[in-house]
């Protein structure tokens, strides 16, 4: 199984005919996304043709060739005709939050917002309108969540690794990726990147619970970095709901206090939000953390070997 | 962004919260023709530091008349608090204050909404009354949707237990804040001290705000807030590129993509360098792609860091591919020629890693040492530092 996310997903892009909304959706169609629809109301009743060639675990599901996407003038007319239950957003900080409105309004399960510089006044806005209606967000600034094998929803690379016992869920995409590559013997279930914005939709939380309800997946990666405290709020609920193994990793410890380190979210505010913090509610929690990327593999793969 | 006092004064003053007459300067003599503007009697002169405890540390001091504003003044000017040096006061008129009272509205990361903080024990440190005394600080969910309204007002005033007859004017005050918070974009507004003065009236004496960075795009005027002159030169430099730079004080210049992927690289190079006494000397993520063009302006710019001694850079293919990357720094070094002085440690994965190094290979580089771990590439790095 994977979690929030699999074949039977059918997913919609919104901002689907953008330059990124393009390059990605020939990849995910690629990777053997399920995607059915793009959104524009500029550009309702065309469609987009995508040249496809099969890459990484789910490419046995994928044909070569060309591949026409219908695109429709609002998320509610794609549902209506595809039956979507996914959207991956892809539109400008600008128009972000109105896109995310709309998705939650026309009633899909989940929205991945890929979108990086978002007002984090229009995120608290948009998380509380979906809250309040059930449904799930992941981001935004984030990569994306990939079951490999079955579905890719945003911008991780297909092709890193294929299915296995390992959950991931991460703050970070290039680290993502990087944890994907160390362990791309072994596979994963599912990989999440939650994104680094100081709001987001999906947490660690959320991700660790619904890997712990996962048979499939036997061991859990988390990555973490300053900022906030999700990952010590994440150590509290290990401590109390998590029965499988969890291994750590939080980015950050030479931080300067006060400095944005790239995400919106990555900062050290007076003595709250550090790695060093993190790391120790962690292991306190039982979690073994490792000092390096590829320290933390190497636990992670003792966990299930 | 965190603002200066008088800049939050000003955006408080726009938004209509009450606030005193005040003039920011930077010399003695500015100090004493704005005391005379304000009337020429009782004024105070206060340090513009973005750090607290600036009272403690002599920053505020009360002056009588214009003469000894310029005085005072003098006295603050270039004073160290806290690391920060002084380079603005702000002389504002002064008042008699009765009572003094605590009020904030901010983003509350961990339950994704805001959070209204009001107290009847202002003007102490806000951390220490939440921990001394947690009962007398009220703390109020505000949902992001609705905002600070007349009702969430009242409910803030009722949980702080201000004092009936002072219940219209702080209502309106918060209100205006409110509108400071939601039309400007900000994370963070704080009045503290909020005070009541003995003529009767309310008035933010104190203010702090931060802005948010991402919401820059819709305030064009934001822009005229940024303090040019306490930027890093280097910082500086690179935000004109478009790169996401952070200077730090070490050795190991580092370059990577992704920003927990440099953060990483950061503490990994830490690590390494911590028995050699190296240390990392910069953050900087050139994002997703990779062009000749970017990589070459990110090891311009950390070139131009005369404490580096060698530069790290970390590269993990994801979309980028390792080839297209490998092609990037083999051009960058052309493009500066001369002017890449420093060992140049390169750790390449992912996508296309093969190629990559293959390039960097068969171009041979004499500054280019390729390592396969990131890791092993750290520890080379700090190495080449020592």
């Amino acid at each position: 199984m994977a979690i929030f996310l699999d074949e039977n997903s059918r997913v919609i892009v919104q901002g689907m005919t953008g330059s990124e909304g393009q390059k990605h959706t020939r990849r995910m169609l690629s990777a053997g996304t399920n995607v059915v629809g793009g959104v524009n109301p500029r550009k309702a009743g065309t469609t987009v043709e995508f040249e496809v060639t099969p890459i990484g675990a789910g490419a046995a599901s994928v044909t070569e060739g060309t591949v026409q996407v219908p695109v429709f003038g609002s998320v509610a007319e794609a549902k209506a005709s595809t039956g979507a239950d996914v959207s991956v957003v892809f539109v400008p900080p600008a128009h972000t939050k109105g896109a995310v409105i709309e998705a939650v309004d026309a009633g899909m399960d989940l929205v991945v917002i890929i979108t990086e510089g978002i007002p984090v006044a229009d995120t608290a806005e948009f998380f509380s309108y979906a809250e309040a209606r059930g449904v799930r967000l992941i981001g935004p600034n984030c990569p994306g969540i990939i079951s490999p094998g079955r579905s890719n929803v945003g911008i991780t690379p297909p092709d890193i690794t294929g299915p296995g016992p390992i959950g991931l869920v991460s703050k970070s995409g290039t680290l993502t990726y990087q944890m994907m590559y160390e362990l791309r013997d072994l596979g994963f279930t599912t990989c999440i990147g939650i994104g680094g914005d100081p709001v987001i939709g999906t947490t660690h939380i959320d991700a660790l619970e619904a890997f712990e309800k996962d048979p499939d997946t036997k061991a859990i990666v988390m990555i973490g970095e300053i900022g906030g405290d999700a990952e010590e709020r994440a150590a509290a609920y290990i401590r109390e709901h998590v029965t499988k193994p969890v291994v750590g990793y939080v980015a950050g410890f030479t931080a300067p206090e006060g400095k944005t380190m790239g995400h919106a979210g990555a900062i050290v505010s007076g003595s709250s939000g550090t790695a060093q913090a993190k790391k120790e509610a962690l292991e306190a929690a039982g979690v073994r953390v490792g000092r390096t990327p590829t320290e933390t593999a190497t636990l992670a793969r003792a966990l299930v070997s | 962004m965190d603002l200066y006092e008088y800049q939050a004064r000003d955006l408080f003053d726009a938004h209509g919260v009450p606030v005193l007459r005040g003039i920011v300067v930077t010399t003695p003599e500015e100090a004493r023709d704005a005391a005379t503007r304000l009337g020429g009697g009782l004024t105070v002169i206060k340090a513009q530091v973005k750090t607290g405890g600036r009272g403690k540390a002599g920053g505020v001091k009360l002056a009588h008349s214009p003469e000894e504003a310029a005085e005072k003044a003098a006295q603050i000017l270039g004073m160290d608090i806290k690391g920060h040096i002084v380079h603005k006061v702000l002389v504002a008129e002064g008042a008699d204050i009765a009572e003094e009272y605590y009020f904030s509205i901010l983003l509350d990361r961990a339950e994704r909404r805001y959070l209204a903080m009001a107290s009847v024990e202002g003007g102490v440190e806000i951390e220490q009354l939440a921990v001394e005394r947690p009962d007398a600080l009220a703390k109020v969910p505000v949902d992001p949707q609705v905002g600070v309204d007349e009702a969430k007002a009242d409910e803030i005033i009722a949980a702080a237990g201000f004092r009936e007859e002072l219940r219209g004017q702080v209502r309106t005050a918060m209100l205006r804040l409110w509108d400071v918070y939601r039309d400007e974009d900000a994370t963070l507004v704080e009045v503290n001290p909020l005070v009541l003065t003995e003529d009767g009236r309310i008035i933010a004496l104190d203010g702090k705000v931060t802005l948010d960075d991402n919401a820059a795009f819709r305030h064009p005027a934001h822009e005229a807030l940024v303090d040019q002159a306490a930027t890093d030169p280097l910082e500086a430099k690179a935000k004109a590129l478009g790169l996401n730079y952070v200077k730090l004080d070490g050795e190991v210049g580092i370059i990577g993509n992704g920003a927990g992927l440099v953060m990483s690289t950061l503490d990994v190079v830490a690590l390494a360098g911590e028995p050699l006494g190296v240390k990392p000397a910069n953050f900087l993520d050139i994002g997703g792609g990779a062009s000749a063009e970017v990589m070459a302006n990110g090891l311009d710019v950390i070139l131009g860091d005369s404490q580096v001694k060698s530069v790290l850079v970390n590269v993990f293919g994801g979309i980028t591919a390792c080839d297209e990357v490998a092609n990037g720094i083999v051009k960058a070094l052309e493009i500066l020629g001369d002017a890449a002085t420093k060992p140049l440690v390169v750790r390449l994965d992912g996508n296309n890693v093969e190629e990559g190094r293959a390039i960097l290979a068969a171009a041979g580089h004499p500054l280019v040492t390729m390592v396969d771990t990131m890791d092993g590439a750290a520890a080379k790095a700090a190495e080449l530092a020592k």
